[in-house]
């Protein structure tokens, strides 16, 4: 009855020696798995979903999760198809992913790194999932990451906007689609010096954690070269809930522009409590008092509700686009849920159809197939204009979004509008910039 | 008698914990990370029950040496060894440390202060790791193991590729037998195994502990302090050596899960994680020796099980039923799972704390005297 197939991972190093005798026979059935790991045998294909479904990125997780069980939906032809029809590679059909039926697995992460990785581990060891996605948290998303790199799974970041997921712990296993707080940086500040004046003096709140810190590392750097000067930088534990006692002391600090580098609930909270302190109607240095939110989306400015209006920032993408691509995303997800899609639901979405595309064009689901599909791979037709998937570090290039918080919506959901399209050229870097090196991707690995 | 009692009790165990790939098959829960936890969590939690259940001093700070474990292991990773060994060793030597000093400060307090004490302290050390030695932690991030980290004792390996953490060529993520029996894929884990192998260890110690002088004197001090002050004990030492002795155990468990999975992240030293060491004895039978290895894997066992039951599981499980009875039974039961699992485990908690205040030993105990009708015998096994 004990059939002996091939154990999973690392077989080739030291099993053979150890193990000797239990595990020759099984070297025999090698070909059975594929030759990595979860390679799907039956007729469908499961992924796993990892989104936070508590703690202070939640609602985002919420929205991922949504923007998935679509993207599966199309996947399998159910639905309208939303932007597999406008999405420049024409290899989806609608009958799954290789001719396999897509099934999924989810998971709570917690925003944890902890609890994210058991969460993946059990997807990965219990559940076959062959593609891990999710993560609204970049300490999450690099944890992940970094597992599924030894693992041999691909990982499709998610919400994750940190320098470090594609700079220095970047992963041969890992791609993002969604920008970074570099690009953030350089999309804002010359619109920020064009509106503010080039003599401003900045105080900024930073959420402790690699997003927090290489955001507002970016965003000292690009403003300071445009005159800037920064004045202090605050980190609160992303646990905070109560801010008013880190805005109490920028009032005396002599700064005239507060950058909260803050996202989800931590943004909502730390917004709410500086326009509670009056900072928003302030005079320092003879100038209006400013805040300015690097990283925005539509679900905190809702959060945030009359707070928002005219404050500065920069977003992935934005449902009023009027490209083909994103009409037929906010039509399919309003169908399907009854509201606009936010950025998180826009880049996992996206992901999910790219890991799909990417598996058809290799005609396999192996990681380093996959991974070999995406490097370099160039697209349209998702909302984003053209669209580079950059070969050195995995990281998507296109266009970002500044915007700013509306004097007047027009409805709940119409809370953002685009002040600026700024084009893929004035973001893109250097793979071995100061703010991205140190790293490297290492070899794909695929498991097994 | 008792003799024999615990060595039947420990090669039950022992079977019981090596052949677990295969009993806890039909349950979903036998895939090796999950395994992997309730092992390490089991010695986290007998740790524990060593100061909590012999001594009676409620220590909500344990979480502090768990992280400590998981740091020095993983900076042993990265500096010296993927080998596991050394790791450990440092884990349980630094933990070992560590409770020196937090033993030292809140053992001269008993009762409601000390438990305090342990928890600012423990909060302390949070918020160090978080935001303070953050080039030695990484803060909220946590320290992971890069390509480029010097590990002067191994040979290089493949390049591009981080080596595993491995006992001597035995890779913990490895499995090393696939069989599959009565339809269930089973997993045999080298890293379950090696934590298997120290939770047996962990287990023969604490009954050693628990037969032993010292563990008498250490119910001593639970039954009535002032009144061994009173004959002319001096019990601080006992305290002390019992509260050190438990965090290494915790230490042994943190450099454990970093063996497991080459990670070490601040939230491991959160308060809530002390409190769960002590919601898994109490929910096992504070006090007995096997008590907190159940209360570790059925908390464990829900929050990785449990929290993964969404929507569509549950009308898969229903869809025998009338549509409208199933969509019925999805919405009474959705808010229990998925990540409403907390919810469950806390109604859980309670059911037990009322009804059987001895944990889930306890019960098994009771069900045994209704089975067997030996009263006499059953009392007496409570005594123990």
């Amino acid at each position: 009855m004990s059939k002996l197939i091939l154990n999973r991972r690392g077989l080739l190093k030291t099993g053979a020696a150890v193990g000797a005798g239990m595990a020759m026979p099984t070297i025999l059935t090698a070909a059975s798995d594929g030759g990595y790991t979860n390679a799907p045998t039956g007729s469908t294909v499961t992924l796993g979903f990892n989104v936070p479904q508590s703690g202070p990125y939640a609602d985002e997780g919420a929205d991922e999760l949504r923007a998935y069980l679509l993207a599966v939906k199309h996947l399998n032809g159910e639905g309208d198809g939303g932007m597999m029809n406008t999405f420049s590679s024409k290899e989806l059909k609608g009958n799954g992913i290789l001719g396999r039926k897509v099934e999924y697995v989810t998971g709570d992460t917690q925003t944890k790194s902890d609890a994210a990785r058991a969460s993946a581990q059990s997807m990965i060891q219990k559940d076959g999932a062959v593609m891990i996605t999710g993560g609204s948290s970049s300490g999450v998303a690099i944890a992940v990451q970094g597992l599924c790199q030894e693992a041999g799974i691909i990982f499709m970041a998610g919400l994750t906007h940190s320098n470090d997921t594609t700079g220095k712990d970047k992963k041969a296993n890992g791609f993002r689609h969604f920008f970074n707080g570099y690009m953030s940086a350089a999309a804002l500040a010359p619109v920020l010096a064009d509106r503010y004046g080039t003599d401003r003096k900045a105080y900024h709140l930073t959420a402790d954690y690699t997003w927090g810190w290489t955001q507002q590392a970016s965003m000292a750097a690009a403003t300071e070269a445009k005159g800037w000067e920064t004045v202090a930088n605050v980190l609160t534990p992303l646990t905070t809930t109560d801010f008013s006692s880190y805005i109490a002391p920028v009032i005396n600090s002599g700064a005239d522009v507060l950058v909260l580098n803050h996202y989800g609930g931590n943004m909502i909270n730390s917004l709410t409590s500086a326009v509670q302190f009056g900072l928003k109607d302030k005079m320092v240095n003879n100038k209006n008092f400013e805040i300015i939110v690097p990283l925005y989306s539509r679900l905190m400015a809702k959060g945030a509700g009359e707070n928002v209006k005219g404050i500065f920032g920069s977003t992935n993408w934005h449902w009023s686009l009027q490209d083909e691509g994103s009409k037929a995303f906010v039509q399919s997800f309003g169908q399907e849920y009854g509201f606009p899609p936010s950025q998180a639901a826009h880049t996992v979405y996206c992901q999910t159809l790219l890991y799909a595309d990417a598996c058809e064009r290799a005609g396999t689901h192996n990681p380093c197939g996959v991974g070999e599909a995406l490097e370099g791979f160039k697209f349209s037709g998702l909302g984003n204009g053209d669209v580079e998937y950059r070969a050195e570090d995995h990281q998507c290039f296109k266009d970002v979004l500044v915007v700013k918080g509306k004097e007047n919506p027009t409805s709940e959901f119409d809370l953002l509008e685009v002040v600026e399209v700024t084009p893929r050229a004035q973001v893109e870097y250097d793979p071995e910039n100061e703010f991205f090196a140190g790293g490297s991707l290492g070899t794909c690995n695929p498991g097994a | 008698m008792t003799l024999m009692r615990d060595r039947t009790l420990l090669i039950i165990f022992t079977l019981f914990v090596l052949a677990a790939p295969l009993i806890f098959a039909p349950t979903g829960a036998a895939y090796p990370d999950l395994l992997q936890r309730f092992a390490i969590y089991g010695i986290f939690a007998i740790g524990f029950n060593i100061l909590f259940g012999l001594t009676g001093y409620l220590s909500f700070g344990h979480a502090a040496f768990l992280g400590v474990g998981s740091y020095s292991a993983v900076w042993m990773f990265k500096l010296l060894s993927m080998n596991i060994l050394p790791a450990l060793l440092l884990s349980v030597v630094m933990a070992g440390i560590f409770a020196l000093l937090i033993g030292y400060i809140s053992l001269r307090r008993s009762g409601i202060y000390f438990s305090i004490l342990t928890l600012a302290l423990a909060q302390m050390s949070y918020v160090l790791a978080y935001s303070v030695l953050t080039p030695l932690t990484n803060g909220e991030t946590g320290l992971q193991l890069r390509l480029d980290d010097p590990r002067i004792l191994d040979a290089a390996g493949p390049e591009g590729f981080l080596p595993s953490t491995n006992l001597f060529g035995l890779e913990m993520k490895e499995v090393f037998w696939n069989p599959t029996v009565f339809g269930y894929d089973l997993q045999f884990n080298w890293g379950y195994y090696v934590s298997a192998v120290m939770l047996i260890l962990s287990f023969w110690i604490s009954i050693r502990i628990f037969r032993s002088p010292f563990g008498l004197m250490l119910r001593a001090i639970k039954t009535n302090q002032t009144r061994l002050n009173y004959t002319g004990v001096n019990s601080r030492p006992y305290t002390l050596a019992a509260f050190v002795i438990s965090g290494m155990f915790a230490g042994l468990a943190g450099g454990l899960l970093a063996s497991m999975d080459p990670l070490a992240g601040a939230e491991r030293m959160q308060w809530t994680v002390g409190g769960e060491v002590v919601l898994m004895v109490v929910l096992g039978g504070m006090g007995t020796l096997i008590g907190p290895v159940l209360g570790a894997i059925f908390i464990k066992y829900f929050e990785n099980i449990f929290s993964k039951i969404n929507e569509v599981v549950l009308q898969g499980w229903f869809s025998f039923l009338p549509d409208w009875l199933s969509n019925f039974l999805v919405t009474i039961v959705s808010p229990f799972v998925g990540r409403g699992w907390g919810l469950t485990l806390g109604a859980l908690f309670m059911i037990v704390v009322i009804f059987l205040p001895g944990g889930l030993v306890d019960g098994a105990r009771r069900i045994m005297r209704k089975i067997t009708g030996a009263d006499r015998r059953a009392a007496k096994a409570r005594n123990e």
